[in-house]
């Protein structure tokens, strides 16, 4: 007879002393497993209701302008500087870790239209009501000096909007034309002009640096080689667009954040259409700024709200609203994806988180590894009714709420008034326009 | 056995290995002639400590014994993508006696001769190691491709064979080949145990991105399934058995003769509780097998911890008992009293009566759902939650007196025998039986299903045996036994234990094969009343009307228990945490459905099934077309003549554009047969027709 008794020996499953950690050995057969997808759904249940329970967004707010935050400049080498310049022609420049302004300047008079930092991080730029460029030192003036700008250019009409190149000390302003500037000039090397309109934004690529694209009011997205001595393309929407922002990641596309609503992402490639149409907004889009990585894109707006959206998504993510919030006219994402900043009306810069229900602070390898595993599962479970419904769940301000309702009866009114017509004309004749089609008045080269 | 801290930190540099060949480990079976063992560690499966160094833990005691001197030979090749390390002892002198003989043929295969002097510890840097160590390997015959005995092929290198290279096969510094390149095969049979569903057809997806999302899936999938199977090398214990001698069938053997056979731990675990004023007994484990719960008939009520034989509680209820249970943990448990259901703690301290349950007969216990079902003598099957304690779902099931139940420990669907011979499955959420099936021609006594669900075994007044499968219902297999079968147990290994009157029969493999005769037997004093086998141990526990025996069934229990799920030895915190972490994915009751992976499977409804489920909801077909209504007008033309008027202009409308599209398709179809026309034609013609007039 031979014989077999499974005996285990206490010294192998049981720690030695209580400093040791306990063992744990596993068995990864799946009959000791049983109800596996139910316990993973239940688990993403709990990760996703666990996320909205934490999500909670709003940092702090910064307080200290005197009149609404007009536009916004992140520091490029310092993750903890930002700079605000104000309706009222004042900047400040402040200290995101502690919260508080550390330099505040009389730039101009009037707004401050156009604020840009140089790619060193040792100096800005600004532009303002005044018709002048200004060019101010980081650091503030030692004791007893006075607050005064490095140079001055004084133009003859009102500049709009300002940009620096990411690599050269050349620098890009908007007005009536859009000029190119050397730094060490004082006239343009360079003025392009389209038409006679005038032009509220222009912004460098940061991947193919020599290339500009602006928006001015006459509808138009009109892109820009700075090498020669006319514009490359523009593009006509259905209606104007307010700012641009290049992808940081793709070098051709870029998104216009549009007065109709809607967020437009074109390949500047093929601009007769776009790649991506966003909606949710229920008022015209102010600013948008794209996320260090190139994958999301965060946009404000004057309904009041900011919002998330993923660069290939239709809708957005996230919508970010406060009681006090007043139409957003600024926003920035952070250089390390993590925050995001949005300067209103009423005179306040807030900062918020880009995850919203993300944990501050370091992690332990044990949170982290559960945080990753509830990511997984909350994306392995995404189209189940109850983990959609949680996830997507926000809450909005009765105004925007309304507005949207409204909006959804108005799209699908329209859309069945089409549907209508065509059924009652000659087959052909009532083309079927994709959405993306809709908007692009036409393409000129 | 000496490691030195240098090669614990050469092992603990690995990070994926392969496991190797074994020179020697093909002549001989395994258990006693493994001295090189291969070791793949997964990456992160294991810190290794110095004092606590995995790799001897590999080895078994006997081997440890031998094996008194290691050197190893990791060879980097090439980087961090793969390594390995083999280990064997040269020192034949140490062996063991009964493997002496395979150590010197081990000696003679090794070729070169092995000094008794201890070696030092060859790195993977040291040149001539290296090359020796080659030379070895070119000996070396096909990996032992699984656990079990089948080294059985030898195969030598000739001079001018090459080996068939695998993707990672390198050279080596010193100008040989790997003769083992790529990571070590594995038998699919083991990669099949970790499938979960089928392979997408990447073929039928036309969408790019989405084809290419799940091509990465895929390949993770695989990689999971790889490593999980390869992981099976690690698992430290195997399972036990019991093989008669020449001529001696295993079901005479009697259980002192196994225990005296066996070490004295094991051997323990055979024992007898002589009770014999409150009988029969009814028994529980818990679900790591640790705690022991007894229920005699009239009363008496003990919680033990079995393993120390050290007794947590013990009373009498003064009332009759009909089952006992445990609850989720070893410190709750519920008793089937005469009239209500009772709970206590493990102190014996009774914590809830309810009253909502009256007349229980049978319990089981979902652990995964914290759901208590009950069957009672008035025919209502109850669910009670026991982590919020309220009635789930309290179903009529129209059938009599339930005293027959088990449950399904795959899809926790609870299966009841009926006196007409009928078994019934039932879930919380459908007051109707999800399946009714016919078993026997006369009353079910008992009825049992399988760890994995998929077979059911019924037994019935008729003295039958029936082995069914769960999934097709259909009947497998049918046997007579003498007496019949009033208890039937499943173990984790797939053991039937039988209670037949007084004695209790084991079989082994019903399922598969017919089984002829038992595994094994035993008789107790008076009839048996209640059995189950201890889960994770080499038990089966029988109550009977003399109190309880505890019996040895070798090869009954799960080896390796996986301790996040149950842990035979878990402390009270990890008990504390474990409860937390359970209760917070605890499967809803909705959720319990004949097939559990259901849920994440992909729905693929139709649209005419969605629509009909629409309409169900509903309640009306929203996408009906409304009876054309004609609009009231003033000024004379709503006049019953303008109203038909009105309507003849859409009557017939859906039959115009029925027609309209009809006459369409007939001229496509004409257009493209004619088309074909034109091409068989075409070729037909000859090269000169085009010079034709």
């Amino acid at each position: 007879m031979k014989v077999k008794i499974l005996c285990r020996n206490p010294d192998d499953y049981v720690r030695e002393t209580k400093k040791d950690i306990q063992k744990v050995p596993r068995n990864y057969d799946p009959t000791l497993h049983p109800f596996e997808v139910p316990r993973e759904y239940t688990r993403a249940l709990n990760a996703v209701k666990l996320e909205r329970v934490f999500a909670k967004p709003y940092l702090a707010s910064l307080d200290g302008h005197r009149d609404g935050v007009n536009c916004m400049a992140k520091h490029p080498e310092s993750l903890a500087t930002i700079l605000s310049g104000a309706c009222d022609g004042e900047v400040k420049i402040w200290n995101l870790t502690k919260r508080e302004c550390t330099r505040t300047l009389q730039a101009h008079e009037g707004f401050v239209r156009g604020l840009c930092v140089r790619f060193c991080g040792t100096s800005f730029f600004t532009v303002g009501d005044d018709k002048a460029v200004k060019h101010w030192n980081m650091e503030s003036p030692g004791y007893g000096e006075q607050e005064e700008p490095l140079h001055t250019i004084l133009g003859k009409t009102v500049y709009t909007g300002i940009d620096h190149h990411w690599k050269d000390a050349v620098f890009a302003t908007c007005g009536q034309q859009v000029d190119i500037w050397n730094e060490q000039r004082s006239s343009p090397m360079r003025s392009f002009t389209w038409g006679v309109d005038s032009i509220c934004s222009v912004k460098f690529n940061p991947i193919e640096t020599y290339l500009l694209g602006s928006c001015s009011s006459d509808r138009n997205i009109v892109l820009y080689d700075m090498r020669q001595a006319t514009p490359l393309k523009k593009v006509i929407l259905e209606m104007r667009s307010n700012t641009l922002c290049w992808n940081p990641m793709e070098a051709f596309m870029f998104t216009a954040a549009n007065e109709d609503y809607n967020l437009y992402t074109f390949d500047m490639r093929f601009l007769d259409m776009p790649v991506m149409v966003h909606m949710d907004h229920v008022s015209a889009v102010l600013d948008v700024d794209y996320s260090p990585t190139g994958k999301e894109f965060v946009s404000a707006s004057f309904d009041k709200s900011v919002r998330i959206f993923p660069a290939d998504k239709g809708h957005s993510r996230e919508v970010y609203h406060t009681k006090r919030m007043q139409h957003v006219i600024s926003v920035k994402w952070s250089s390390d994806n993590r925050y995001i900043l949005c300067g209103s009306d009423e005179m306040n810069i807030r900062l918020w988180k880009a995850n919203a229900s993300e944990k501050l602070g370091v992690l332990t390898p044990r949170e982290k590894s559960s945080l990753n595993y509830s990511q997984k599962l909350k994306e392995k479970f995404q189209h189940h009714p109850q983990i959609k419904r949680i996830a997507r769940h926000r809450h909005l301000p009765r105004a925007i709420y309304s507005q949207a309702k409204e909006q959804r009866i108005m799209r699908e009114a329209r859309r069945k008034k089409e549907m209508n017509r065509r059924k009652h004309s000659k087959p052909g004749s009532v083309p079927l326009v994709p959405e993306k089609k809709k908007h692009i008045v036409a393409v000129v080269k | 056995m000496l490691w030195s801290p240098a090669f614990a930190g050469a092992v603990s540099a690995r990070a994926q290995t392969s496991h190797r060949p074994v020179p020697g480990a093909s002549t001989a079976e395994p258990r006693t002639t493994v001295l090189i063992h291969l070791f793949t560690i997964i990456a992160g499966a294991r810190s290794l400590v110095r004092d606590e160094v995995p790799l001897p833990l590999r080895l078994r005691k006997r081997e440890r014994n031998f094996a008194s001197e290691v050197i190893a030979f990791a060879s980097g090749l090439g980087g961090c993508c793969w390594d390995f390390i083999v280990l064997w002892s040269p020192d034949s002198s140490m062996a063991v006696t009964d493997s002496g003989m395979e150590e010197k043929q081990q000696d003679k295969d090794c070729g070169k001769g092995t000094s008794p002097t201890v070696k030092k510890l060859k790195r993977y840097w040291d040149e001539s190691q290296t090359k020796e160590g080659a030379n070895d390997s070119a000996r070396m015959e096909e990996p032992r491709d699984d656990g079990q005995n089948s080294a059985g092929k030898k195969r030598k290198m000739k001079p001018g064979e090459k080996w068939q290279k695998r993707p990672g096969g390198r050279k080596l510094v010193s100008g040989k080949e790997d003769p083992f390149p790529g990571p070590a095969p594995i038998p699919q049979e083991k990669i099949m145990k970790f499938e979960r569903g089928k392979k997408t057809k990447l073929r039928q997806v036309s969408n790019r991105k989405l084809k290419g999302r799940l091509k990465t899936l895929e390949t993770k999938v695989e990689l999971a399934k790889t490593q999980a199977a390869r992981f099976d090398l690690l698992l430290p214990e195997e399972a036990g058995f019991l093989e008669g001698d020449e001529g001696e069938d295993t079901c005479t053997i009697q259980q002192e003769d196994i225990a005296e056979a066996v070490d004295i731990t094991s051997g323990s675990k055979h024992f007898n509780l002589i009770l014999n004023q409150f009988g029969p007994y009814r028994l529980n484990y818990t679900c790591n097998g640790r705690y022991l719960l007894l229920g005699g008939r009239r009363g008496h009520v003990a919680a033990m911890d079995w393993h120390t034989k050290s007794l947590m509680c013990e009373m009498n209820v003064m009332e009759s008992i009909n089952d006992i249970k445990w609850l989720h943990t070893e410190n709750m448990f519920a008793v089937a009293q005469k009239k209500w259901l009772y709970m206590y703690d493990n102190q014996g301290v009774e914590l809830h009566c309810v009253k909502k349950f009256n007349d229980v007969l049978k319990m089981e216990f979902l652990p995964y759902h914290f759901l208590l079902a009950t069957c009672s003598a008035t025919g209502f099957l109850q669910y009670l939650d026991i982590s919020i304690g309220k009635e789930i779902a309290a179903i009529c099931t129209k059938s009599g007196r339930l005293d027959v139940m088990t449950q399904n420990p795959h899809n926790a669907i609870i299966h009841l025998g009926h006196p007409n011979g009928t078994v019934s499955l039932w879930s919380p959420n459908l007051k109707e039986p999800l399946v009714k099936m016919l078993c026997h021609r006369a009353a079910v006594r008992a009825v049992a299903v399988d760890n994995t669900g998929t077979y059911m075994i019924t037994s019935g007044l008729d003295r039958k045996l029936n082995v069914y499968d769960v999934r097709s219902y259909g009947l497998l297999h049918s046997y007579v036994i003498p007496f019949g079968a009033s208890h039937l147990s499943f173990s984790q290994r797939s053991l039937l234990a039988a209670g037949c009157g007084d004695t209790v029969q084991v079989y082994k493999d019903v399922h598969v094969k017919p089984a002829h005769k038992p595994y094994m037997v035993h008789r107790v004093q008076q009839g048996v009343h209640g059995i189950q086998f201890c889960p994770y141990e080499d038990v089966l526990g029988i109550g009977h009307g003399e109190g309880f025996t505890s019996m040895l069934v070798p090869g009954a229990g799960e080896p390796n228990f996986d301790a996040l799920e149950n842990n035979p030895f878990r402390s009270q915190k990890q008990r504390q945490e474990w409860e937390v972490k359970a209760l917070l994915e605890k499967v809803p009751p909705d959720l319990i459905t004949l097939e559990p992976g259901k849920l994440g499977e992909v729905d693929f409804l139709t649209l005419k099934q969605k629509h009909k489920e629409r309409v169900e909801r509903l309640g009306f077909d929203p996408l009906a077309k409304e009876k054309f209504e004609p609009k009231l007008k003033k000024k004379g033309r709503s006049s019953s003549g303008q109203l038909l008027k009105r309507k003849k202009k859409v009557a017939q409308e859906e039959q115009r554009k029925l027609i309209q599209e009809s006459v369409e398709k007939k001229l496509h179809q004409e257009k493209a047969k004619k088309k074909r026309e034109k091409i068989a034609l075409l070729g037909q013609r000859s090269t000169l027709d085009r010079f034709k007039k």
